[in-house]
């Protein structure tokens, strides 16, 4: 494999050069020819609300105990209703904690008929909240694939990122799920699990990844899963916050756009999703939610959308999106 | 205050290329096939990368493979195991040497 001279010596060569800003995000698509538009949407994701146990120093959207933003049962009957007039194939079921709405059961229950698969993102820590293990029956019941925040195999590592005592709690969490049969073999329940860094770095190779959390996990702990997904930090929000605090945000913004990779393009989540906040608003993805910057650019309600948006439709773009098209992108 | 170590000089590295093209293009494409998966992973080399940036001292490649390390997934611990490992080995050159003092000493002693 041939190299040049920035890659030798590692990454942190082109890094050090903290004067440089990145090249914006629509310039470097220009100069690869390139555009974001959307394709056939196929996927809802449904953000229930900024609530959360957690205050993880990574989060793009700031959850937390503090943010009260969640959805209402009115705009839930909204959002379902637009799933049952738009035929996605997939619901994606995100927060904060989706676990903390208390109409959660409820979504569940009403949009499940509505899509050939729900997934539910989960920290782990909220699901270990519940006084009863009612959410986790409704889930296997509704075959609910669910994906989980796991940063790390280290204790250290997930505790930084997420909060002190969480990777016992997660684990604890993980033992239950299989249990009840999620991540084993044969018995249809799907988990997989989300790590993110635990800092101002990329990810390491999701296949890597996945064999190591897959062997470590299984040998510390006899716990399976399906997959491991590994996604890059997004600079917005408490992260972005963090990595200003911490002197990293020009190195890491530097580092995310020197490892674009024009193949992440055709394969961008935001190309096949449409994404509803708490209050009922559509945007792209749940980074241009952080932003508030609308889908296509216009500011339209659930209740107002006739079915999925239109193939061809632009989608808003700024130097985030470099995260989701670092290395090998953000699914 | 002026240091003979600038972060900044790491970003300049490609420059070096222009003093010799051809020697460069054929260390950097030697840099590459070395830390390419191998029979040894990219993590592992990572790592024993680190120890020897370490062992030589080197904050060019103290600062890289530190990132790199971090992006392969090895933690802290792992990370510090491997400059023991490199202050070990270090340490043990230094120490193993004193079998020719001591050969040495002995030879001129009565």
């Amino acid at each position: 494999m041939a190299v040049d001279a920035h890659s030798a010596v590692g990454p942190a060569i082109d890094n050090s050069c903290l004067e440089c800003r990145p090249e914006p995000f629509f310039k470097t698509l220009a100069r690869h020819g390139l555009e974001i538009k959307r394709d056939r949407t196929d996927t809802l994701q449904i953000n229930v609300g900024f609530y959360c146990n957690q205050v993880c120093r990574h989060c793009h959207l700031e959850a937390g105990p503090g943010r009260l933003e969640i959805m209402d049962l009115h705009t839930m009957n909204d959002v379902v209703a637009y799933a049952g007039r738009s035929g996605f194939q997939t619901v994606d079921i995100t927060g904060g904690a989706p676990e903390m709405n208390p109409h959660i059961e409820y979504l569940i229950e009403d949009i499940a008929p509505l899509a050939g698969r729900i997934m539910l993102r989960s920290n782990l820590t909220a699901l270990g909240n519940k006084q009863t293990d009612d959410l986790i029956k409704l889930c296997c019941r509704h075959r609910v694939v669910i994906v989980a925040s796991l940063p790390s195999v280290k204790t250290s590592q997930t505790d930084s990122q997420r909060g002190k005592g969480v990777m016992d709690a997660s684990i604890a969490m993980l033992r239950k799920l299989n249990n009840f049969g999620y991540g084993q073999a044969g018995t249809g329940l799907e988990l997989n699990l989300v790590s993110s860094p635990s800092g101002a770095f990329l990810t390491a190779s999701q296949a890597q990844s996945e064999k190591r959390f897959r062997d470590d996990l299984e040998r510390k702990y006899g716990l399976v899963f399906n997959n491991l997904f590994t996604f890059a930090n997004v600079p917005l929000g408490r992260f972005r916050s963090w990595l200003q605090e911490s002197g990293n945000l020009d190195r890491y913004e530097q580092r995310l756009a020197e490892s674009f990779n024009p193949c992440t393009i055709q394969g961008l989540m935001c190309r096949t999703l449409v994404s509803v906040s708490w209050d009922g608003y559509l945007f792209d993805c749940d980074f241009n939610l952080a932003l508030r910057a609308y889908l296509g650019g216009l500011k339209k309600h659930v209740s107002e959308m006739e079915g999925a948006p239109e193939a061809e439709t632009r989608i808003p773009i700024g130097d985030h999106c470099y995260a989701c098209t670092a290395g090998a992108g953000f699914t | 205050m002026e240091t003979y170590y600038d972060p900044a000089d790491l970003a300049r590295f490609a420059e070096i290329s222009e003093g010799a093209p051809e020697l460069a293009k054929k260390f950097f494409e030697y840099y590459g096939a070395v830390f390419a998966e191998g029979e040894l992973t990219e993590r592992e080399k990572a790592l024993i990368a680190l120890a020897v940036a370490h062992a030589i001292q080197c904050p060019y490649c103290i600062d890289a493979y530190t990132q790199t390390c971090l992006e392969k997934g090895v933690s802290i611990e792992e990370m510090t195991e491997a400059v023991h490992v490199s202050c070990a080995i270090r340490g043990g050159a230094s120490l193993v040497h004193g079998t020719q003092m001591r050969k040495i000493a002995k030879k001129l002693s009565m």
